[in-house]
């Protein structure tokens, strides 16, 4: 057994798990944050995706144990004071989810992405940076919108209320 | 998964002790190719001795045209690095257009060349750019370290920590990258130097990455893509696969040897 301790969405957690948990297994059903999910076992879905210390990983291809002592952010850890972050909120309006299976990993791919590109995205890039992140049911094109929505608020600076 | 045994060592001497001590452990790099075997159970190490939080292993010196890159480098982190693209942009555009962001963030390039997976990108560059490998016990030549399919001259308790090359005059990549998992179909990296040109293959040969002679011996006539028009590759020794046939890799090659040099050239 491996004791672990981390900090998931600003609170430090601490466990006791087996060596060969996956980090998405340790979120799901040791910490109740469902919102992760497991779309494969390859690897290659990228549902699973979540921030590791800043950076966009899938959390069903790192050990619980490699995560012990980082910061992760989840899906759930997004939303503040109640007001979806604007990815969520792009999403929302920009119907970039049919089933939402895909959906928080795409979000969490796509928060990231918008932090490695300050300068803005376009539609190119944005669909090659999604390489990592299947989806079923859309075709992409509400997605790539949203991501676009999203980066263009996001790079606008804060007009105060 | 099967149970494992993890350790996290803060030196190259530590993991390589540990690695002693367990009954059948294996090193740890970024776990992107290890833990979907694990995943699968292709493997079952013992202990797995995660290599992450090793200081010694990590970062991008660039002197000139020396260039060194530690074993515990992240794709990303060679993707992005202003100094390496100073000199050698090939090998930047290579790590870039590995796999995707999240695979990346994590997957480094010692893991990547001890694992001398056929199709992946980076054993091409060591290839060609006639790079060391450096390793917890030795240096070696890229020509010596690669021995065939998922094969390295690396002992089991022998870590990768860093890898160096001189950056030549020009460099160039170029992959046909497998529509659905990215590594390449066929790839080819070239680089040229004033006592000429080198050229290695990968996603295509049956022993994995290798140097097309052939190739390397017309462009260090005369360094443009049309030099390669007459010239056409043998199939013996391809890869045939669901993907593709032998016969449509030896094609890629000289394909993706032009869009390199061409890349070379800019
Ligand atoms: C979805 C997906 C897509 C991918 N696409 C591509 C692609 O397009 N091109 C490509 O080239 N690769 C691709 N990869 C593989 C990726 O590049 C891996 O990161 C890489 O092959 C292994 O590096 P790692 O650091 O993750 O090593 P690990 O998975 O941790 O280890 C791989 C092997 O190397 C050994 N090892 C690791 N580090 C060292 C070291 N320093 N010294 C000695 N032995 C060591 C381990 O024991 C293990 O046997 C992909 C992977 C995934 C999951
Ligand atoms: S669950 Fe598919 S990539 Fe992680
Ligand atoms: S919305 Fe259903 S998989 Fe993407």
């Amino acid at each position: 057994m491996a004791d672990i301790s981390m900090v998931i969405n600003g609170r430090e957690v601490r466990g006791s798990v087996e060596d060969r948990t996956l980090l998405v297994h340790f979120l799901r059903e040791h910490q109740g944050l469902t919102g992760t999910h497991v779309g494969c076992d390859t690897s290659q879905c990228g549902a699973c995706v979540v921030h590791v210390d800043g950076k966009a990983v899938k959390s069903c291809t790192m050990l619980a144990a490699q995560a012990s002592g980082s910061e992760v952010t989840t899906i759930e850890g997004l939303a503040k004071d109640g007001h979806l972050h604007p990815v969520q909120a792009a999403f929302k309006e920009h119907h970039g989810l049919q089933c939402g299976f895909c959906t928080p990993g795409m979000i969490m791919a796509a928060v990231d992405m918008i932090r490695r590109y300050p300068g803005g995205l376009d539609e190119k890039t944005v669909r090659a940076e999604l390489e990592g992140n299947i989806c079923r049911c859309t075709g992409y094109h509400n997605i790539v919108k949203a991501v676009l929505a999203a980066s263009e608020a996001m790079s606008k600076p804060a007009v105060a209320a | 998964m099967y149970q494992t045994t993890y350790h996290r060592p803060s030196s190259v001497a530590e993991a390589v002790r540990m690695l002693g001590e367990a009954a059948d452990g294996k090193f740890l790099g970024g776990g992107q190719t290890l833990i979907p075997t694990m995943k699968q159970r292709l493997a079952a190490p013992s202990d797995v001795i995660d290599l992450r939080h090793i200081a010694e292993l990590k970062g991008i010196t660039v002197s000139g045209r020396d260039v060194r890159i530690g074993a515990g480098t992240t794709h990303e982190e060679v993707a992005n690095h202003s100094g390496l693209a100073a000199v050698c942009p090939a090998i930047c555009y290579l790590a870039g257009h590995i796999g995707d962001p999240h695979v990346r963030h994590m997957g480094t390039i010692g893991g990547s060349i001890s694992n001398n997976d056929p199709a992946a990108d980076y054993p091409s560059a060591m290839l060609a750019l006639n790079a060391m490998i450096h390793t917890s016990k030795r240096a070696l030549s890229a020509d010596e370290f690669f021995t065939g399919l998922f094969g390295t001259a690396l002992d089991e308790d022998e870590i990768v920590t860093a890898v160096s090359f001189t950056a030549p005059e020009k460099a160039g990549y170029a992959k046909f990258p497998n529509p659905a998992s990215r590594y390449a179909l066929t790839g080819v990296f070239v680089a040229k130097r004033p006592e000429g040109v080198r050229v290695a293959v990968t996603g295509a040969g049956e022993d994995g990455v290798f140097r097309a002679t052939a190739i390397e011996n017309a462009l260090s006539r005369s360094f443009e893509p049309s030099v390669l028009d007459g010239i056409a590759m043998p199939a013996d020794g391809l890869m045939s696969d669901i993907h593709a046939s032998a016969e449509y890799r030896a094609n890629l090659i000289v394909v993706m040897a032009k869009r390199a040099v061409q890349a070379a050239n800019g």
